[in-house]
């Protein structure tokens, strides 16, 4: 047939195009409404008559609430789009699978790009619901900038074509429409799409079901406090911190808890060995947080000051501006060469670039041109008012955002510059190096900076109140040395000086919070949220130092197998890490501190494949079992993704995952080869030789009565020079005859010994067999993380500090009302 | 001048010392044939696998011990040494980026990113064509 003569109107069997139809109308009606409420909140917000304000914003509230329907109407559209397997829809096929857990549904839909952006629109619209019913003045100001900025996004999930070019990515699209697979032409082609691709495998994780939506929580989230910030500056007037910090301290405390969430998630379900690595991903939704917190910090230094308005507005800016930056960033595929998970380009570039330029170069014109209006205090700061050191400790966070995010921009400077610049040879370390200085300045500032008042200390109560957390740090600290040590040598002493001094000032954070609170504010909750907020920040940095300076690899590889490779007297070979241990299936191996045993392994229904692995403490013989696993690729790609397993004591976490197995060829064909040897003889095979010491008659004591032993000792001597001892032997009960053979399995042989063959002359026969693999094999990596909970817990206390501090904030703005 | 803005540029220098001590840690991407010539030299290689020659890996006697070969875009060739596993789906990417140093005549890789088909991303390949559950 031909296929010109295709009725255009062709039937397909068994597609559901309602919810197709609907999502398109909705994504489309999404975008109208958005434009509607920006020109209504825009008409309302220049108005200057009261009953023009109140009828436009009447008319902008109905679409926004317009708005939100559509998103939260295609938001379920496409769960349901999902979660019903229908396979005619492009995002279903590519993003699931029917015998998908109900729980890893959610994870489907943020997988994409479209997805992650309805997320995105999503709470904006929540959060603009919220700010129609709270937010009294500047309502219209602050929802123009926020309804202009779901017209943005709008736009992504658009998927139609102008003057040629694609507008965004819908997620409503149809298979047939985006494949030019000829079965696609097919009436029936539904019935031979048997399955979707699925979810990529490294993302079927708890984690991933709930870290994307409190991430894009916070990330949406800071487009309040840099509206209030537009709106200020629109308007010149400043007074609006008090109504902007609520939301700001929301928004700090869901963006870090989102943030650790996705290192918990890398620490759990990625096999990189850690829970950071300062990839790109990573980098990006840090920066905005750590600029974020610096506006939070000036902006109260202006509230009780005057001071740092400039700042201020600055820093809530580009706290949404980075936001945008790192969706560029993560989403355009310029990062390809240096993040492993950033998201596939859509071919949506030009597009992403308009939605940054659009929004900051606005931003910077309208800061520039009211930059020489603002007010400005002209008094000179006082080297002991608590303003002085809170600006000093916001800069020095910006600074540190700014280094972090120009290493981070260095694949877009390529770009730009057709350079061609690759990162250092060791890009942890790059960072590290820098950063662990903040750690040490932040510590510093945290704990000292809320003994100081604003505007000036009195003489000498600084250093009488900061005595005894002085004192108490030093002791906390001793402790933390004497007993735990910071056994980080990689990087030279200079390195590791910093890290004493780090853990020290984090210690001092810590410490210092924990007396303001008890001593200054009397123990009380209602005004603690700095406080706990600190203490919980002071807690992150303690853990990070710890567990990372003193993550210990425990699976170098003692197994005899290749020790000999690494010549005598070489330190722990950097950059060459022999970090990976062989264990065969039922023999136990010494790995430290360990002896690890490779029990057996199961699958799921789902094809997942657990290694069970017992660890022994040789000290305390405590026994537990991991199961780490491996999941098979889908998507096309061969191979497996590992998944870490981890034992959690109070003070430490054994944190193991498989990097590679192997399974014991069944069809073993390799016979035994008999071979001649006499005592103090040598024979060879494919490896090395086997030497025959003595030969030994009823070695064993304990024999049952009437039987005879004649066992051999011998040693095998592999090429790499390792030496392992083998006891063939052959037991004789009456006329029976038994055969005891004996295996090396680090060098796959199994010996026998067969017979005598000349009494006299002390000739024996021994057979030899060797085999590809004997027993089925994995390898691992083990590694401690030494009291990661302080930092988990650290993580948890600061989230709580910033909201007490958020809780308190709207309680006071609604008394001032 | 204020002690603020004083502080300001003294953090600012910092901040400039540190991006400018960092480009010194920069490496390069390289050819085959311009690696050789910096021997010792961590750099970054962009090459895809030579299959002519076998891969070299055998847990069993040493898990740490990978050996391959490999060639880039201009024909050049060179024996790679990697002392960790053998990363899962190597063998089928188009292109690897190798991270290290030649010592003599070998590379001495100390890390190998994938590109495509990549760990995490959908592979764009794989969708292009037919995927065989649903040929007839």
């Amino acid at each position: 047939m031909n296929t010109t003569q295709q009725p255009a109107t062709m039937q397909f069997i068994g597609e559901h195009l309602l919810p197709g139809q609907f999502g398109y109308f909705f994504t489309i009606l999404s975008l109208v409404a958005s434009l509607v409420a920006t020109f209504a909140f825009a008409k309302s917000f220049f108005s200057n008559e009261l009953d023009t304000q109140q009828s436009w914003k009447k008319l902008a509230r109905t679409a926004f609430a317009i708005e939100a329907f559509t998103v939260f109407a295609s938001f379920i559209i496409l769960f349901y789009v999902i979660s019903n397997h229908l396979f005619e829809y492009k995002y279903a096929y590519t993003h699931s699978d029917k015998n998908m857990p109900i729980k890893y549904l959610l994870s489907c839909f943020w997988e994409g790009q479209e997805g992650s952006f309805l997320l995105w629109s999503f709470w904006h619209c929540v959060l603009g619901i919220v700010v129609m019913a709270k937010v009294k003045s500047r309502e219209s100001g602050v929802m123009m900038v926020l309804s202009f900025t779901q017209v943005l996004l709008a736009t992504m999930v658009l998927g139609l074509y102008f003057f040629g070019s694609k507008i965004g990515s819908n997620p409503f699209i149809m298979l047939r429409h985006e494949m030019s697979w000829p079965i696609l032409q097919r009436p029936d082609y539904l019935n031979l799409i048997k399955d979707g691709t699925g979810l990529n495998t490294l993302l079927q994780n708890y984690w991933m079901v709930i870290h994307p939506p409190i991430l894009f929580l916070g990330f949406a989230s800071t487009v309040i406090p840099f509206s209030f910030a537009v709106v200020g500056l629109i308007e010149k007037k400043h007074d609006w911190m008090d109504q902007a910090l609520p939301w700001a301290t929301f928004s700090a405390g869901i963006l870090g808890l989102g943030i650790m969430m996705g290192a918990a998630w890398a620490y759990e379900s990625l096999t990189f060995g850690g829970y950071w690595a300062w990839d790109p991903v990573e980098n990006a939704s840090l920066v905005p947080w750590l600029v974020l917190v610096a506006g939070i910090h000036t902006a109260m230094i202006y509230r009780k000051t005057g001071a740092s308005l400039k700042a201020t507005y600055l820093f809530f800016g580009l706290s949404f501006l980075l936001v945008v930056y790192s969706t560029f960033l993560t989403r355009s595929g310029i990062l390809g060469d240096t993040s492993v998970h950033a998201f596939t380009d859509l071919g949506m570039n030009g597009q992403l670039l308009t939605f940054l330029l659009i929004t900051v170069l606005p931003f910077f014109a309208l800061y520039f041109a009211r930059y020489k209006h603002m007010p400005e205090i002209q008094k000179e700061d006082a080297v002991d008012s608590r303003e002085f050191w809170m600006l000093v400790g916001s800069l020095i966070l910006v600074l540190s955002a700014a280094v972090i995010i120009a290493i981070t921009s260095i694949p877009v400077f390529n770009k730009l510059f057709s350079t061609k610049i690759a990162p250092p040879e060791d890009p942890e370390f790059a960072h590290n190096q820098v950063q662990v200085f903040v750690a040490i300045l932040i510590g510093l500032l945290t704990g000292a900076g809320q003994f100081l008042k604003f505007k000036g200390t009195p003489n000498g109560q600084f250093w009488k109140q900061i005595k005894l957390p002085l004192i108490l740090t030093a002791i906390i600290s001793a402790v933390i040395f004497i007993f735990i040590g910071i056994a980080y040598n990689d990087k030279g002493i200079g390195f590791l000086g910093a890290l004493y001094i780090a853990v020290a000032a984090a210690v001092f954070g810590v410490v210092g919070n924990v007396h303001y609170w008890m001593t200054s504010l009397k123990g009380k909750l209602k005004s603690a949220g700095a406080s706990i907020a600190h203490i919980g920040f002071g807690l992150v940095l303690v853990g990070i130092l710890i567990s990372s300076a003193d993550k210990k690899v425990l699976s170098w590889n003692t197994t005899g197998i290749n020790v000999l490779t690494v010549a005598p007297g070489e330190k722990k070979p950097v950059g060459n890490p022999r970090e990976n241990i062989t264990l065969f299936e039922g023999i136990d191996t010494d790995m430290g501190q360990y002896m690890v045993s490779y029990v057996r392994d199961t699958f799921d229904t789902r094809e997942t494949r657990f290694f069970e692995l017992k660890f022994t403490n040789k000290k305390t013989q405590e026994q537990f079992l991991l199961y780490p696993d491996v999941l098979k690729n889908n998507k096309g790609m061969e191979g497996f993704s590992a998944n870490p397993s981890s034992k959690h004591y109070w003070n430490k976490d054994i944190f193991v995952y498989v990097t590679s197995f192997q399974d014991h060829n069944k069809e073993d064909t390799t016979s035994f080869k008999p071979q001649r040897i006499k005592v103090g003889d040598s024979i060879f095979y494919s490896n090395g030789y086997i030497k025959l010491e003595k030969v030994l008659v009823n070695p064993n004591a304990n024999r049952a009565a009437g039987t005879n032993e004649l066992s051999l000792q011998l040693t095998v001597t592999s090429k790499e020079g390792l030496k392992y001892t083998s006891a063939p032997g052959i037991l004789l009960e009456g006329m029976n005859m038994t055969s005891i053979l004996d295996t090396v399995k680090a060098q796959n042989l199994i010996i026998s010994f067969n017979k005598v063959i000349d009494n006299q002359k002390g000739i024996l026969e021994i057979g030899v067999k060797e085999s590809k693999t004997l027993t089925n094999l994995i390898t691992l990596k083990a590694y401690e993380f030494p009291f990661i909970n302080i930092l988990w817990i650290g993580v948890i206390v600061c989230v709580l500090g910033f909201w007490m501090s958020m809780y308190v904030r709207i309680k006071k703005l609604r008394r001032t009302k | 001048m204020k002690k603020t803005h004083l502080i300001l540029l003294v953090l600012i220098a910092a901040a400039i010392v540190v991006l400018i001590s960092y480009t010194g840690d920069l490496s390069s991407y390289e050819t085959v044939s311009s690696a050789k010539q910096k021997q010792g030299k961590f750099v970054n290689l962009i090459v895809k696998m030579d299959k002519t020659i076998p891969v070299q890996y055998d847990p069993v006697k040493d898990p740490n011990l990978l050996k391959f070969n490999v060639q880039d875009s201009l024909g050049g060739k060179i024996a790679v040494v990697y002392h960790n596993t053998m990363p899962t789906d190597m063998e089928k990417s188009e292109r690897l980026v190798l991270k290290g140093k030649v010592q003599g005549e070998v590379f001495e890789c100390s890390a190998i990113v994938m590109k495509c088909p990549s760990k995490y991303k959908d592979n764009p390949n794989a969708m292009k064509e037919q995927p065989v559950t649903i040929a007839n």
